[in-house]
């Protein structure tokens, strides 16, 4: 009974603890870590970028294993982080079993869609950037073949996959777009070696132009084909400066503006000392410069004008509904054929 | 078309094969004398990162390379003080170098680098670049069969993936038709005749784990400054096991070695040519089973055909003098 009784009091002190509600943003990256040049590496530049312009500081954190996920959101909840925002779709779970019993934080998950009232989902429409990077992957080969490396086998990179091959298509309709998966695991993610391996595979079947939605492994990706003298894609960050004139573009997400999005919604929620932070779903595509393709000094020489039209106007296009890009997710299938 | 893809296959393999070579041979060195290592994988994960980060710092691939020799040397010589020195179980101090270099490159790697345990991209000039040979654009023009092999398996690769392939006669040579090499059999197999002949049990064991150590360095170095370029975090994704398995597959022998690592090799490049392709009367093979594909094998050749692998006789008991 006396236990029973402390318990209720530590349980009362804890909820009492939450309710002052505090503006103290933190983000966690996902295994990736917060280096890896592309997706992780954005979310921590939105953040940076908040920290420069507001002068408040974040706490972020670099999970190890996936055991952590849970482990790591308790931690910063109970310490009164607030918002949480959490990079990556595994962490869809641990945001399902923990954000219900920390009602007073507000928790934001990037590229998975959780329903729970006080969670915002982040998602991208991934396959309209692709699409873009697949016209250009299509009109700078001069084989006629391009490639397709994805990181880990997952609905999310197969949204990629066929957005791309729609854009390839869309550009040649000729034109044959091999693709293949780093591996089935999280260490897809961070498998260079592999990656790397996949893109000379694919060049010997005379692929010249590959784009590497793989995370980590990508930079094997960017390294092979700057080797070989072909031209590869770069996904989420601007990647184009990491083999200058051998990286035709970068299909970015903005996850750096979703998390500085985030932090300053909150922000804005706190000093109204109401619950205006907005939960639930928030798609950001073509239209609200969510997704895209880089132009930069890095690649000017390898775009044409041309290139620039024909992406410009599907990107148009797109944004008023002539042209319906396919998204994997809606029926886990992809109508573009690849060959 | 076919042939084409035959060879784009063969010179993956090629490529593919020289850390498992490298390692394996390694392994042989050690377990020949009777010091079983399961380090393996460890230790070109330390030299890998030992290559990356040196290479990025000194901007030469050559000390790259020579560090990460000697870095993987002094773990293989921890390996042997606890093993030939304190007499402790050999499986538990090879397993301790797998945790230490996993967790020691991550953290070293983020220290120094601050990059997620990543080392710095190497440029052109600090990293192994490949060789092309002679003629070899001629030669693929103008002689049928051979002259397309010549370009692209032998032509057009490291100068490490040409050292790996004969290193493989090398070690069969030191093994079998030297002293030394006839000695370390020796101390594998029944270390107190040795002893008894006045050869040093201890010091005999210490050359042939620095032999390995040795080796290891130069695969962990293959993987991060001639694969890729820079390191990353558990690079070696199990390699150092695989190449464990080739060495038991082919029975502690140098040239078998040669051919279980490039079988291993070629299945790696099978799965990832195989991929979404779509065979005859099959249809398209889930990505998943052709991935899958190279360690179903290995279970069923190992447990059909190559029969019984004997292990020297005196591996993983230290050696102990007198009682």
């Amino acid at each position: 009974m006396k236990r029973l009784l402390l318990t209720a009091v530590a349980l009362a002190a804890l909820s009492a603890g939450a309710v002052a509600k505090d503006f103290k943003p933190a983000v966690i990256y996902d295994m990736g870590g917060k280096n890896d040049k592309s997706f992780n590496e954005a979310a921590y530049n939105g953040a940076q970028k908040f920290k420069k312009e507001t002068g408040v500081d974040f706490r972020d954190f670099e999970i190890a294993n996936d055991a952590q996920r849970e482990q790591a959101l308790r931690r910063f909840a109970r310490d009164g982080d607030n918002p949480i925002v959490v990079v990556g779709f595994s962490w869809a779970n641990a945001i399902q079993s923990v954000a219900p019993k920390y009602p007073d934080t507000d928790f934001v998950i990037i590229d998975a869609t959780v329903d729970a009232k006080n969670v915002r989902s982040v998602t991208f429409a991934e396959p309209e950037g692709s699409y873009l990077a697949g016209i250009m992957a299509a009109m700078a080969s001069k084989t006629h073949t391009v490639g397709f490396i994805g990181g880990m086998d997952v609905p999310l990179i197969r949204k990629f996959e066929c957005g791309y091959i729609g854009g390839v298509k869309h550009a040649d309709k000729d034109a044959k777009v091999l693709t293949a998966m780093t591996g089935t695991t999280p260490d897809a993610w961070n498998d260079p070696v592999k990656a790397g391996e996949i893109a000379k595979s694919q060049m010997d079947q005379s692929a010249d132009v590959i784009y590497a939605a793989a995370g980590g492994s990508g930079t094997g990706v960017l390294q092979a084909t700057a080797d070989a003298s072909k031209l590869a894609i770069g996904v989420d960050s601007n990647q184009n400066y990491m083999q200058p004139g051998h990286v035709l573009t970068s299909m970015v997400k903005r996850v750096d503006v979703a998390v500085e999005q985030a932090f300053k919604d909150e922000q804005q929620a706190v000093k109204d000392d109401g619950k205006s932070f907005k939960t639930g779903e928030q798609h950001l595509g073509l239209a609200d410069n969510g997704v895209g393709v880089v132009f930069d000094k890095y690649n000017k020489d390898l775009v044409t004008d041309k290139m620039k039209q024909a992406v410009e106007e599907a990107k148009q296009k797109i944004i008023s509904g002539d042209i319906k890009v396919h998204d994997y997710l809606t029926d886990d299938s992809c109508p573009y054929q690849s060959s | 078309m076919v042939w084409q893809t035959i060879l784009d296959l063969l010179e993956s393999t090629v490529r593919v094969s020289p850390p498992l070579i490298f390692a394996a041979l390694a392994g042989l060195f050690s377990e020949r004398s009777g010091i079983f290592d399961i380090g393996l994988e460890g230790k070109m994960l330390a030299g890998a990162f030992a290559a990356g980060a040196a290479a990025s710092v000194s901007h030469s691939a050559l000390i790259g390379l020579l560090v990460a020799i000697v870095v993987s040397l002094l773990l293989a010589l921890v390996h042997a003080f606890a093993s030939i020195t304190q007499r402790g179980n050999q499986i538990v101090s090879g397993v301790a170098i797998n945790f230490i270099a996993a967790g020691a490159t991550v953290i070293l790697g983020q220290a120094w680098f601050d990059q997620g345990g990543r080392t710095p991209q190497l440029a052109a000039g600090e990293r192994f670049t490949t060789v092309d040979l002679p003629y070899a654009q001629w030669a693929s023009n103008h002689i049928p069969v051979l002259g397309p092999i010549y370009e692209h398996l032998i032509s057009g690769q490291f100068w490490l993936t040409y050292l790996a392939f004969a290193m493989v006669p090398f070690t069969w040579w030191v093994l079998y038709r030297t002293r030394f090499g006839l000695r370390l059999r020796a101390v594998g197999e029944n270390p107190a005749a040795v002893d008894t002949a006045g050869i040093s049990v201890t010091w005999l064991r210490y050359r042939a784990v620095m032999c390995d150590g040795i080796l290891c360095g130069i695969a962990g170095a293959y993987l991060s400054m001639a694969m890729a370029a820079g390191f990353t975090k558990g690079m070696t994704a199990g390699r150092g096991y695989i190449a464990l398995a080739a060495l038991i597959f082919a029975k502690w022998r140098p040239v078998p070695v040669l051919f279980a690592c490039l079988l291993f090799g070629f299945l790696d490049a099978f799965g990832i040519r195989m991929q979404g392709v779509p065979l005859p009367i099959i249809g398209q093979v889930p990505g998943q089973f052709v991935q899958a594909l190279p360690y179903i094998l290995t279970v069923v050749l190992l447990a059909g055909f190559i029969g019984r692998a004997i292990p020297p006789r005196a591996g993983g008991k230290p050696y102990v003098k007198e009682r």
